[in-house]
């Protein structure tokens, strides 16, 4: 399979995979979800998945653990500050940017 | 029509959030070899944050078509749980075809304004509602991916931390409220650093252990904390 072949084909894929949990229940499903460990795993997914997709990720991400560690502890103290996501994620890079002149 | 624009002007601060976010994920893309076309289609065709960011981490590490699907798809498995909410949201008249088109536009922050209104939502609303924000993610990554060219490389590589950084601001808030969330994302990150870095198992691919990692530490979360509410419903 070519490069351009394999990409065109994960794109599709990414939608297909996008769409379909978006796209079923509110279209075929007419009955409530009544199990509570269902309703529970679902409820922590997005919690577990982007804290598996964040760690340890975010520490080799830009090249320089250091100020990878710095950074991730700002946007975390600025999350706990409430920030919204923008600014954190705009702090983030910053920080990582200016220290990068001098680490 | 009054419908439809009442949506727009509900999904503006969206739309423009969108845009920042989708810049970063533009400038990933180039940064790995995407083109910005298909960063741009990707985005216009996927419509979320999460999910195409691992898919395109799969695409530059040429990982198996069933490892971008099976990752992918339960990075958004979260999107099947608001879809199921907003059954009990939308207006009953609404038709099949309706729905199988509104339901492309189900993200984080819409289906939270949707789902926060005080009236049922209909058809034109929801199309409203979705037009600016998949206007802002659709732009902000083709300027993202075509702007990467006049960006420094020291800028470009600290923007490779914006997305991670928006992941800690979505995660950190909830669990601070509970400690069943902040135990889920401990157990995950500890099953992702296992895979990382135990001989053996870190040969798996980046999807496997995402999928693995956060199906095992939800598992484990659902039978050992259940919740005593729901949320959103």
């Amino acid at each position: 399979m070519s490069e351009i072949t394999y990409k065109i084909l994960c794109v599709i894929i990414m939608c297909l995979a996008t769409y379909i949990p978006r796209v079923i229940p509110i279209t075929f499903f007419t009955k409530k979800i009544n199990s509570r460990f269902i309703k529970d795993f679902l409820y922590y997914v997005p919690y577990g998945v982007l804290s598996a997709m964040t760690f340890p990720a975010i520490l080799f991400c830009v090249g320089n653990i250091y100020i990878a560690i710095i950074a991730t502890i700002v946007a975390i103290i600025l999350s706990l500050c409430k920030q919204k996501l923008i600014v954190v994620a705009i702090a983030a890079v910053v920080v990582v940017y200016g220290l990068s002149f001098i680490m | 029509m009054n419908h439809y624009f009442y949506g727009v002007k509900k999904g503006l601060p969206i739309g423009l959030g969108y845009f920042a976010v989708s810049f970063a994920f533009g400038v990933m893309c180039v940064n790995g070899g995407i083109s910005p076309l298909m960063a741009t289609i990707i985005s216009f065709t996927n419509l979320t944050s999460a999910g195409q960011f691992a898919g395109v981490k799969l695409i530059f590490q040429v990982a198996s078509l069933v490892e971008v699907f099976l990752t992918v798809l339960l990075i958004n498995l979260r999107y099947a749980l608001m879809s199921l909410s907003l059954t009990q949201k939308i207006d009953s008249s609404m038709t099949r075809l309706q729905r199988l088109i509104c339901s492309f536009g189900i993200t984080d922050e819409i289906f939270a304004v949707a789902i926060t209104e005080d009236k049922k939502v209909n058809t034109s609303y929801l199309l409203g509602l979705t037009t600016l924000p998949l206007l802002g993610w659709t732009l902000g990554t083709l300027l993202g991916a075509v702007g990467a060219n006049f960006l420094s490389d020291r800028f470009l590589t600290a923007m490779n931390i914006a997305l991670y950084a928006m992941f800690i601001a979505i995660v950190v808030p909830d669990a601070k409220k509970s400690k069943n969330v902040f135990l889920v994302c401990l157990m995950a990150i500890a099953l992702s650093l296992f895979f990382e870095y135990v001989p053996y198992v870190k040969e798996i691919g980046l999807g496997f252990k995402i999928i693995i990692s956060t199906i095992l530490s939800c598992v484990i979360g659902a039978l050992i904390f259940p919740r005593k509410e729901m949320v959103n419903e």
